[in-house]
């Protein structure tokens, strides 16, 4: 028997319409897999028309709350770059909290956007370890799409441990998942990640 | 075959807590399913629909959640079980038949879902509570906190009708809705057992004076039996360390903080979670709370058991130390450190909440229309017809109240589903009526009529919804707006559910049919492709006497390409 978890807690964030759901239920089933408890939160409705959006999972071995506390994210998934920082409200030292991020900027009508340097520098404050990825960039240019640039980033946190979870439960869930009109693309996105992690 | 069909007892799939309602009601032998989209309950209205083409039971999206209450009761008087769901505007709406159907009683047993949003992720209009409803409908309300709940008491809750004869409601909140989590499967059976037929039964199905106190007080015997059955009843259960002075009542999604907290601060205290929000179990409560020194009430939005434990304690305890919302809040939703923090006061525990400096530097990100959505075409030739400071912009419930958002800003009002054709009735009619110089009741002048200009939006769903009495309004009581009708032809803010005009419906209805069987006399249905067109009669209505109306026809481009592939 492995040591078993006691909680592990997701935060991803994102706009409306980017498919965040979809990554909720894949990392849910694959919790499944793995034997664990699982709770998850999302939006519907008004929040899916491109406003921000953030969902939330946690498993382990007995899970009640389906929402992370504040400072409470072991790891913020964040699939565009200006809406990271708003997840700073669930990071914290003591949560060790790491963010993968997405390089790719989807702009805010009538707003002024921040840096990349000035997303880095903020997010410093709240952790220690921030990946940047352009993972739109990279499933653009390797697979002619950016579709399934969300599962790239999860897949790759799946190859990197930093989820506890192992990629072949993220692959079966992939599969049960995601509809058969985009399994293959997905598959694809999957294999690509797992070659550039 | 859908999963959520199948019958696999004892197996556990991960369900949202909408289609865990679904599955619960699918166990219970669910015949008749009515509904109005409305998020965050819509997925109940979207699964029933989805598996009704495989061998599901029947469904509909009615016209508004009233129509579909109307339908239910109809089904239940002819024997069926029967579940209508909606979001919370959605009681307001049907209220007026619910109050009835509780004196009349059930025949086949009958669940309302009614789904709060607190915080309103998905709502405008307000933060409405369901839960005060308890005081002027007397119907048993029974408060899941996860999906596996949602499961279990939809179940118990068809139970509770059928022993009962009365409706019983089930009220959810977004992030018990939209939770998801592994539920435990239970037996699956499906058909029709009850006899289906209306059998004639005046002294029941009649709600006429003087009967109708007679069924007023037999209600109200009905709920005090029904009481027993809560005192009775394990979904109301106390758990934890019984010796402790601090307790803590709580229900619904507050339980899970609740429970995560007392983890989280390595506490043992004793909790009373309540299934039953009503009728409440007096006799238990008052047993819980009599040897306490202090006890915490968690629960969302306005206190509704505060004030109830309030009540008891007057009688078993008066010297009970009572919190809740002085250390929680009664807007917006609870969060999980809110509860760890309050748990935290009242037991002198030290806690530190991580990451207090923060604070977010980031432009806020507002939902759009959709690039490509026909409404940017509309918007489009309004700003070139107009000057958009000197007319008044009705706006309404659907996609187009983010019409209020910069940069289109054509909004200068919006309440409910339908109001906005309401309410410029009322401000075409303010103005004729007491605009300077006074001008004599009721008869205003022509050149006062056209003076300060409104245009209302209303949504094609909205206007099958609420919209046509308010039309018919407009038309009776003489006043001119210009209404804009955007069919789209969908409910698309819910999830592109279809409506009585949409081309999937076979026999579709013409929502021109019924603006000139309304007696609109200036009217045009115009693709707002065509600028040109839509900009001259924007212009040319406003200059009208009496009311006019523009419908704008062109298909959300989600479910375009659906259509296109049908013809």
């Amino acid at each position: 028997m492995k040591k078993r978890l006691n909680q592990f807690n997701i935060v991803i964030i994102g706009t409306g319409g980017q498919g965040l759901i979809t990554l909720l239920q894949v990392l849910a089933e694959a919790a499944i897999l793995e034997g664990y408890d699982v709770k998850t939160s999302e939006l519907h409705g008004l929040s899916q028309r491109g406003g921000s959006v953030e969902v939330h999972i946690r498993f382990g071995n007995r899970i009640f709350s389906p929402l992370v506390k504040q400072g409470g994210a072991n790891l913020i998934i964040s699939l565009e770059t200006q809406e990271s920082i708003k997840a700073c409200y669930y990071s914290s030292q003591k949560a060790k909290t790491i963010f993968l991020v997405n390089n790719f900027i989807i702009p805010i009508p009538e707003a002024k956007l921040l840096t990349i340097n000035q997303i880095s520098k903020t997010l410093k404050n709240f952790s220690q370890k921030i990946i940047l990825v352009p993972a739109s960039n990279i499933c653009q240019k390797e697979l002619g799409t950016n579709v399934a640039s969300g599962v790239y980033l999860l897949s790759l946190a799946a190859f990197k441990n930093l989820i506890p979870l192992k990629p072949k439960s993220i692959l079966e869930a992939i599969k049960k998942i995601i509809p058969k009109n985009y399994l293959d693309i997905n598959l694809k996105t999957f294999k690509l990640a797992s070659k550039n992690a | 075959m859908v999963e959520i069909l199948q019958n696999k007892l004892g197996k556990k799939i991960i369900l949202l807590g909408n289609e865990a309602i679904v599955r619960g009601a699918l166990e219970a032998g669910v015949n008749f399913v009515s509904t109005y989209p409305g998020t965050p309950a819509s997925e109940i209205g979207n699964t029933f629909f989805r598996i009704a083409k495989e061998g599901g039971p029947y469904f509909e999206f009615s016209t508004n959640e009233k129509v579909a209450l109307e339908a239910g009761i109809g089904a239940s008087f002819s024997g069926l079980k029967t579940l209508v769901a909606m979001k919370n505007f959605g009681l307001n709406v049907c209220l007026d038949a619910l109050i009835p159907f509780v004196y009349t009683g059930t025949k086949g047993p009958t669940v309302i879902i009614v789904a709060d949003d607190p915080s309103c992720h998905s709502s405008a209009q307000s933060e409405e509570n369901t839960r005060p409803i308890e005081h002027l409908v007397h119907l048993p309300i029974l408060e899941p906190s996860d999906p596996q709940e949602c499961l279990d008491f939809t179940k118990l809750a068809f139970e509770i009708s059928e022993k009962f004869k009365i409706p019983v409601m089930i009220r959810t909140t977004t992030r018990v809705a939209h939770q998801r989590m592994p539920v435990k499967l239970g037996d699956y059976e499906s058909g029709i057992k009850n006899k289906v037929e209306f059998i004639k039964d005046p002294k029941r199905f009649i709600t006429l004076p003087p009967r109708v106190l007679e069924m007023k007080k037999e209600l109200l015997e009905k709920i005090e039996k029904i009481r027993e059955f809560s005192e009775k009843s394990k979904i109301n259960k106390t758990e934890g360390n019984r010796k402790s002075k601090i307790g803590i009542i709580t229900s619904a999604i507050s339980y899970l903080y609740v429970k995560e907290s007392l983890k989280e601060l390595n506490l043992d205290l004793p909790v009373l979670k309540l299934g039953v929000f009503y009728p409440s179990p007096n006799k238990k409560t008052k047993n819980f709370i009599k040897d306490l020194k202090k006890v915490l009430i968690v629960e969302e939005l306005e206190a509704s058991l505060e004030e109830w434990v309030k009540g008891l304690a007057k009688e078993v305890n008066p010297k009970l130390q009572i919190f809740g919302k002085n250390l929680l809040p009664t807007v917006g939703e609870l969060k999980p450190e809110y509860v760890i923090l309050a748990i935290a006061k009242i037991s002198n525990k030290k806690y530190k909440i991580q990451n207090t400096k923060y604070k977010i530097p980031a432009s806020k990100r507002l939902p759009q229309l959709c690039p490509g959505c026909p409404y940017w075409l509309v918007i489009s030739a309004i700003k070139k017809a107009v000057d958009v400071e000197k007319v008044i912009f009705g706006g309404e419930i659907g996609c187009y109240m983010l019409f209020g958002n910069s940069p289109i800003n054509l909004q200068d009002y919006l309440s409910c589903m339908g109001s906005s054709v309401g309410i410029a009735h009322g401000i075409k009619k303010a103005g004729s009526a007491f605009a300077p110089p006074p001008l004599k009741f009721r008869r205003a002048s022509k050149a006062q009529a056209r003076k300060q200009k409104v245009i209302a939006f209303v949504g094609d769903s909205s206007f099958f919804h609420a919209g046509i009495p308010a039309l018919i309004n407009t038309v009776f009581n003489k006043s001119n707006p210009l209404i804009i009708i955007l069919e789209n032809q969908t409910t698309a803010m819910t999830g592109h559910q279809p409506h009585p005009g949409a081309p999937v419906i076979p026999n579709g209805i013409k929502i021109e049919n019924i603006v000139s069987a309304c007696g609109v006399k200036n009217l045009k249905v115009i693709d707002p492709i065509n600028q040109e067109e839509f900009t001259k009669t924007v212009k040319e209505f406003l200059e009208k006497d009496e009311v006019s109306v523009i419908i704008a026809r062109r298909p959300c481009i989600f479910v375009a390409q659906k259509y296109e592939k049908k013809t």
